[in-house]
């Protein structure tokens, strides 16, 4: 299997940029595949934290562009599954410690390991972006339904064509199904409307994240969280597979009876 | 406070939903983030404007300016140049015998 790299990215901070690398990689891992995320928001690491993996840490990213230590030594294994790493952040350092061509050489040096590459982006469109995007094949946009993050979603799909990365798609974050029906939140379509990419998935708010989140455990393991699911079906998306479209309607009575029993998928 | 909310829904002028609020605040803001130019790039039409135009003319370059109007749906260029005089030779290069 020929190797990607995705970035994911945003615009907007707070948006679960993070969130969703952490998921989407090990939904990816939970389905066989290697898989490194890369934590490119210098300064703000916290890629670490979300995966449980922030006593692990020696070296970081700016270590391995920078020779201090080999690859191999800079990239921590994840504590579930075998096929999982995690390259961090450095906390001390700034954006400009790296360099977009640094960062080229890096995934490509990756590329030869992994199946996939996924690259978590720091919010803004300076330094760190350009960055993050640099050795990118495709990228991931996550936009919550919110004026302000829309609006920042729509520049950065605008900047990633500019960057030659023109097939993006969107993963909408936090959907709040009651807010949608009342119509105090604008829907899918609303969205779609007003971006014009192709949707990857979406992902309903949903009070696990925060539960796994503390935990250090990405809520993809957690069979009966909404959310985990929203991202496990993801990264079958990613992979190739025709999974439909979550609707505002799709948790129905017998799923959340599952969910109750714990057996929802 | 949700009947609160009700209520006020009922009573209240204004009854379209917050959705809607935002999807035409969305597109009116993106109406004009998508058609904006750098102030950069714009400089670097001026330089060239400004290249071309001074082999015929004698402008006024610190009074020159160029911007992008938006004008319903619509842009345009729009240059204000200012000319101080004719560049005699050259007009007499081009036109020939008839200049005289």
């Amino acid at each position: 299997m020929k190797s990607r790299v995705l970035v994911v990215t945003s615009g907007k901070g707070g948006v679960g940029k993070t969130t969703t690398t952490a998921n989407l990689g090990t939904a990816l891992a939970m389905m066989g595949k290697k898989v490194v995320m890369l934590d490119t928001d210098i300064g703000l690491r916290n890629l670490d934290v979300v995966l449980g993996l922030e006593n692990r840490i020696v070296f970081d990213i700016v270590d391995v562009v920078n020779g201090n230590c080999k690859l191999k030594q800079g990239l921590i294994k994840d504590k579930r599954y075998e096929a999982l790493f995690l390259l961090p952040a450095a906390q001390t350092k700034d954006k400009t410690a790296v360099t977009p061509h640094q960062m080229k050489n890096l995934t490509n040096e990756l590329r030869n390991e992994f199946d996939f590459i996924l690259v978590d982006c720091p919010a803004g469109i300076e330094q760190g972006f350009r960055n993050a995007i640099a050795g990118a094949d495709d990228a991931i946009v996550v936009a919550t339904p919110e004026v302000s993050s829309v609006r920042d979603a729509d520049r950065i799909i605008g900047l990633l064509e500019a960057a030659g990365l023109g097939k993006s798609k969107l993963i909408i974050n936090r959907l709040r199904s009651k807010m949608v029906k009342r119509g105090d939140m604008m829907d899918i379509e609303d969205i779609m409307d007003i971006l014009a990419i192709d949707l990857l998935g979406v992902v309903p708010e949903d009070e696990t994240i925060v539960v796994s989140t503390n935990r250090g455990e990405p809520a993809v393991l957690e069979t009966a969280s909404r959310a985990g699911g929203a991202y496990r079906r993801i990264a079958r998306r990613v992979m190739g597979e025709t999974v439909p479209i979550e609707t505002e309607n799709t948790d129905n009575l017998v799923d959340k009876f599952k969910r109750m029993l714990k057996l929802a998928r | 406070m949700a009947l609160l909310d009700v209520l006020g829904r009922i009573f209240s002028k204004d009854n379209t939903s917050s959705k809607e609020v935002a999807k035409e605040r969305l597109r009116l803001v993106l109406v004009h983030d998508r058609n904006t130019i750098s102030p950069e790039y714009l400089n670097l039409i001026k330089e060239d404007l400004l290249k071309v135009i001074r082999e015929y003319l004698e402008i006024d370059e610190e009074a020159l300016q160029v911007n992008l109007a938006n004008e319903d749906s619509a842009f345009a260029l729009v240059a204000n140049i200012p000319v101080k005089g004719f560049k005699r030779t050259r007009m007499a290069e081009v036109q020939g015998s008839s200049m005289t």
